[in-house]
């Protein structure tokens, strides 16, 4: 069995995020970059697939060589290969046609996306993914059972959880309450450093023409601070707050 | 026509259906379009009933064997043949588990241009547009669709309920053949649970604790707080590792995104991937002793001091404006 873990390198949202001459994008020199969080879920769980039922797993990334340090990351965690996709992919759609040419490929059983990336937030690649190679799906998913096949996926739905069956091949995205990522061993950095970095170029032939396009970003302004009470007894605190909130602001 | 994509359950409709059918009367009239049409999927007659009487001028029902329970790759094929029917340059969904589920496969389907978890809708140069919040809504960006139809999903909570339209929505059945056998992935069982709350993503008001409420026993005081406002319960991700709180009441980058009118938040420092989630509120009333807490910083008011001891007297005034 063939498990391709789609991993994205992304900027690092709790530190300060500049943007780029021409607000087209963020100052990526400037940014901390960490491999995003739910792609890291995303490992983990294909990790736990091999340790159970026997598989290659791979990481696969679409990016610039710097984006492989991604790769050593997933390497070092325990993944058993790595390839990076390089392709003239800009939006959901052309990056997605490029990560479903890699897995074809691979000839991969099972894809793990994360929900979303940490950086442009679309929460699509992984199911156009599924869309473009013709599978199934199953998205934000907290519970994840394979047997031969088949398996069986939790999610968290508004009001309760669904349950959903399902047939391989598949894609997957992994939601928060998955599971806890292992870190990297010592062995694992070690040997992740040494490992060959599988290559796929790909043009404009296999991604197309996006269908979205940036205009501009910009960084909002600050939501103003408010009006904070500070030296008021509880009882005088809570009857002004909701004099507040009630008299003024009509909000209760 | 502009296409709005339904949802409802048991045979009502969800909140977020009348928030789309507004936001599809907006965009109709942005992109200069000849009317409204909803659509529902393998939904019982009551909730047709309630959709024709939705602000809106054609209800498309599909049924069949292959809609009894959601499975994505039919419901997707579902919506592609109602955007051909209408001829629809713009479908909404909302952005919800079921649509950030099912919008992406539709997207994938027509190669449409897809603008996720979006509060309006604008026209660009002539192409749908919107301003999106992304890394952690610490940028905003401002994205067009450049295909011949997009595929739009709607925050809930951004657009007032349509009312009742002048006339009912015209209903038409539409026939779509999907084979049952061929749907390789399906909800085979939903466990409701009994919700004595609004749902977090739709709640007006949102009451919610952080670690700083010391105890998940104190958390009754958030509960019943919440209550007296009629609101949803949340948390952040503090308290859900120490498993105070369930996951589905964390707020932020990896729980949900609340849109309230008024958001009351205790003991939450205000983490940026807390924040994140917390944005889109109108008002934000923060409680927190210490006077630096980030939380502060993007707060409408807030109260420095004891959680626990202003609690109790924050419930009695609201239970005597009551
Ligand atoms: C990848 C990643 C994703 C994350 N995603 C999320 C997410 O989705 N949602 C989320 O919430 N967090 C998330 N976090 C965690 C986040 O960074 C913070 O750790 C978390 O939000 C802190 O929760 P808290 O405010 O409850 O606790 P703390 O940060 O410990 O804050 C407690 C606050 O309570 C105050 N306090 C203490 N005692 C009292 C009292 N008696 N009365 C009044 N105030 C009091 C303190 O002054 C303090 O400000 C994420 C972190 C990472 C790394
Ligand atoms: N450039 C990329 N390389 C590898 N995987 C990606 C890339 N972009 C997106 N993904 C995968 O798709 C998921 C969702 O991304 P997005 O749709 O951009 O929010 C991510 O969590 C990754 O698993």
């Amino acid at each position: 069995m063939q498990v391709v873990v789609l991993v994205k390198q992304v900027a690092d949202t709790a530190a300060r995020i500049k943007l780029a001459d021409g607000k087209q994008d963020i100052d990526r020199q400037s940014a901390s970059l960490i491999v995003n969080p739910y792609d890291e879920m995303a490992i983990e769980e294909a990790l736990r697939i091999k340790e159970k039922h026997g598989a290659t797993v791979w990481a696969v990334t679409l990016g610039e060589a710097k984006a492989e340090e991604a790769l050593r990351t997933a390497l070092a965690m325990g993944v058993d290969e790595a390839a990076r996709v390089s392709a003239p992919a800009s939006d959901a759609l052309t990056v997605a046609r490029a990560l479903a040419q890699a897995v074809r490929e691979i000839s991969a059983d099972i894809v793990i996306a994360g929900r979303s990336a940490a950086d442009d937030e679309q929460g699509q690649v992984g199911t156009l993914v599924a869309t473009l190679l013709d599978w199934p799906h199953v998205t934000e998913v907290t519970k994840l059972e394979i047997s031969g096949s088949e398996g069986v996926a939790e999610r968290e739905v508004e009001g309760g959880v669904e349950i959903l069956d399902f047939s391989l091949p598949v894609v997957v995205t992994t939601q928060e309450g998955l599971n806890t990522p292992r870190y990297a061993s010592l062995p694992g950095i070690m040997k992740a450093k040494r490992k060959e970095i599988r290559q796929i170029a790909l043009g404009e032939d296999v991604v197309g023409q996006p269908v979205l396009a940036v205009r501009s970003l910009e960084l909002p302004p600050p939501r103003g601070q408010g009006r904070i009470l500070t030296d008021l007894d509880p009882a005088q605190a809570a009857k002004e707050i909701v004099r507040i909130l009630h008299e003024e602001a009509k909000l209760i | 026509m502009i296409l709005a994509v339904l949802e409802a359950s048991e045979g009502s409709l969800k909140k977020i259906s009348a928030e789309l059918a507004a936001a599809a009367r907006k965009a109709q009239a942005l992109m200069h379009q000849d009317g409204v049409a909803l659509l529902l999927i393998g939904q019982e007659a009551a909730a047709a009933e309630a959709a024709a009487k939705l602000d809106a001028d054609l209800c498309l029902i599909v049924k069949g064997a292959a809609f009894g329970a959601y499975a994505a790759e039919a419901w997707a094929q579902a919506v592609v043949a109602a955007v051909g029917e209408v001829s629809a340059p713009l479908v909404l969904l909302g952005s919800t588990s079921f649509g950030r589920d099912l919008a992406p496969r539709v997207s994938g389907l027509l190669a449409a241009g897809m603008l996720a978890d979006v509060g309006d809708i604008s026209l660009v140069d002539g192409q749908p547009s919107a301003e999106r919040s992304i890394y952690s809504s610490k940028v905003k960006a401002s994205v067009a669709s450049l295909s011949p139809v997009t595929v739009v999903t709607v925050r809930p909570n951004a657009f007032s309920p349509a009312g009742s339209g002048v006339a009912e929505a015209a209903m038409r059945d539409l026939d779509v053949q999907v084979d049952a056998a061929s749907v390789r992935c399906r909800v085979r069982e939903v466990r409701r649970q009994v919700a004595s709350r609004p749902e977090l993503t739709e709640a007006s008001v949102v009451v919610a604790g952080g670690r700083g409420m010391k105890d998940p026993e104190n958390f009754h005081l958030i509960e019943q707080l919440a209550d007296l406002l009629g609101g949803a319960v949340g948390t952040t991700r503090a308290t859900v590792d120490a498993g105070w709180r369930p996951h589905s009441e964390q707020i932020g980058q990896t729980g949900k995104t609340i849109a309230p009118a008024l958001y009351i938040n205790v003991g939450i420092s205000g983490a940026v991937q807390h924040i994140s989630g917390v944005l889109a509120s109108r008002t934000i009333v923060s409680i927190n002793r210490d006077v630096e807490a980030p939380i502060f910083k993007i707060s409408d008011y807030g109260v420095v001091g004891d959680a626990l001891e202003i609690l109790p007297h924050l419930i009695e005034e609201v239970r005597s404006l009551n």
